[in-house]
């Protein structure tokens, strides 16, 4: 398609630069939300409330743990998923949001066993960066709560 | 405001036809439905077509003024997108176009071709109706999704993996009498039950299959199926479409498909019934627990409620309210962007008295449509009635 080879890498890694820039806050502890004067929360890149259309919008921390609203464990994984599979999936809520992510032990990734973490609707959860067995693509991870005490993070 | 009346139905057979292109089904769709129909390709004034993923399955975009050429007709033709609704939204911008008095005649359907894809590859396909950078990239497949409202609905209102095993076995008994269907065998709820894990909770037989496969539709205002004497019994009355967040999580609940809601009030409202008045049902069931959703969200049962209803048989064949008679999603086949058509013609023939399974509903004179996008971030229900 291109008729030179600038900036090859560039074109081959196009970068989705709101939530790259959100996954690295999220990395760096600072998870946030947008958020309306209503109360709205929603995630980037926003120009108005989805709820609401409010263009008034500021960042808002997420709750430091959050509930497992629910949860699937996936058996039959997307090619990007490929190495990842068993893994649980869960929806959970964050305070001004929700989050979607990948379920993982609170240690350390996981290394090739062959279970899913365990996790159940309103189980206690963090959330911080995880990366992708199959393709070492970073994530949303949420790691057990339990047995952390809010004083540990920040 | 004309009336909307079906004229013709045709659809291909649905199930695995990887050698067979894209356009060839979708013609032999439109052959069918104007064999039906007795309508002159010449009287066609618009087409509208449903297709999902032919840009990577065929590598086909634009495929609008291909379809017409394949379905013999000259005239202003749109592709629609709507994921799995695809061919619900094209359907019912038919419906509007023809209700509207801007056109008399107008050809409808889709086509989807998937077989020709690893199953890998239509996984990540299919998952693209989603959210990417939020859900998919999260790792959420379209089981996955599907999976987690099933999850939110046994935490909110109760309900078992056997409750959904019962949809599916009811669904491929519907299917066996259905020439047009994919998978014409019965399936025990005990070999549902026993099925290995896709997203748990949802097994095997909790999924629709991959398909190919079209649907065409000819609607046709009163007037011209009067002066012309066609035999048209079956009305589209009624058409409703809903939009919901895109991804799951930011929906007001999990365990609700409240674009289908709308869908179904909208309808209702447009065929001024009421969710009483309905004999019969073909709702969106690509997994089982889709069914339970679509059965609240039309108002025939009440929230918590659905989940039971193919357990203690009030929507199998002989219940009192049979649903999916043509094996729905699950069985039948799921051609995602030729679903809402099809969904469309097998009401039509049961209300008609032609379907396989029509013995089962003599009496219907109300029929209801449900076509979900993605987790039913959209959503199209319309209503088919006996005129005559």
């Amino acid at each position: 398609m291109s008729d030179d080879g600038a900036d090859a890498a560039d074109a081959s890694s196009p970068t989705d630069r709101e939530y790259a820039e959100w996954l690295d806050a999220l990395a760096d502890g600072d998870g946030f939300a947008v958020v309306c004067p209503e109360g709205h929360g929603s995630l980037p890149p926003r120009r108005v409330c989805p709820e609401c259309g409010s263009p008034e919008l500021s960042r808002e921390p997420l709750d430091e743990t959050g509930t497992v609203e629910t949860y699937s464990v996936v058996h039959v994984p997307s090619p990007r998923f490929a190495d990842d599979a068993p893994y649980a999936t869960a929806v959970v809520d964050f305070g001004p949001t929700r989050l979607t992510g990948v379920v993982r032990d609170g240690d350390a990734e996981r290394d090739g066993d062959d279970a899913a973490p365990a996790v159940a609707i309103g189980d206690a959860v963090t959330v911080d960066i995880g990366e992708r067995a199959t393709d070492g693509e970073r994530l949303v991870a949420f790691r057990p709560a339990a047995g952390e005490t809010p004083a540990e993070d920040e | 405001m004309s009336e909307v009346r079906v004229a013709g139905v045709g659809l291909t057979p649905f199930g695995s036809h990887p050698e067979r292109t894209g356009r060839d089904l979708f013609a032999e769709a439109a052959l069918r439905a104007f064999e039906d129909a007795a309508v002159a390709r010449s009287d066609v004034e618009e087409l509208n077509y449903g297709n999902f993923m032919g840009s990577l399955a065929e590598h086909q975009g634009h495929q609008a003024p291909l379809m017409a050429e394949a379905a013999g007709v000259r005239c202003p033709a749109t592709r629609y997108e709507s994921a799995c609704a695809s061919a619900g939204v094209a359907v019912r911008e038919a419906v509007r176009t023809v209700a509207a008095g801007d056109a008399d005649v107008v050809l409808a359907g889709g086509m989807e071709r998937m077989t020709n894809l690893p199953t890998d590859e239509v996984t990540e396909g299919l998952a693209i109706a989603a959210d990417d950078l939020f859900e998919v990239r999260s790792g959420v497949t379209f089981p996955g999704a599907y999976a987690l409202m099933a999850n939110a609905y046994f935490d909110a209102y109760g309900g078992t993996r056997e409750d959904l095993a019962h949809v599916a076995s009811k669904n491929h008994a519907n299917a066996v009498p259905n020439e047009y269907a994919q998978y014409r065998k019965e399936v025990s709820v005990d070999e549902a039950m026993d099925a290995p894990p896709v997203a748990e909770p949802l097994h095997l037989y909790d999924a629709c299959p991959i398909t190919d496969g079209a649907s065409a539709l000819v609607l046709v205002s009163e007037e011209y199926a009067a002066e012309r004497d066609l035999d048209a019994p079956v009305a589209v009355t009624g058409t409703g479409q809903g939009t919901d967040r895109m991804a799951l999580g930011d929906r007001d609940s999990l365990a609700r498909t409240p674009a289908a809601d709308d869908a179904a009030d909208a309808a209702y409202a447009d065929a001024d019934i009421g969710a009483d008045a309905v004999d019969v049902a073909e709702v969106h069931d690509c997994f089982t627990i889709a069914e339970v959703l679509a059965l609240e969200s039309l108002g025939l049962f009440e929230p918590g409620e659905g989940i039971a209803a193919a357990r203690e048989g009030v929507t199998t064949a002989d219940g009192d309210l049979p649903v999916n008679l043509s094996g729905g999603l699950k069985a039948k086949g799921h051609p995602v962007g030729a679903t809402g058509g099809s969904q469309i013609a097998e009401l039509t023939r049961l209300l008609r008295g032609d379907h396989p399974n029509s013995d089962h509903v003599p009496d219907a004179e109300v029929g209801v449509a449900h076509n979900a996008g993605g987790t039913v971030a959209s959503a199209v229900v319309h209503v088919l009635e006996v005129a005559e």
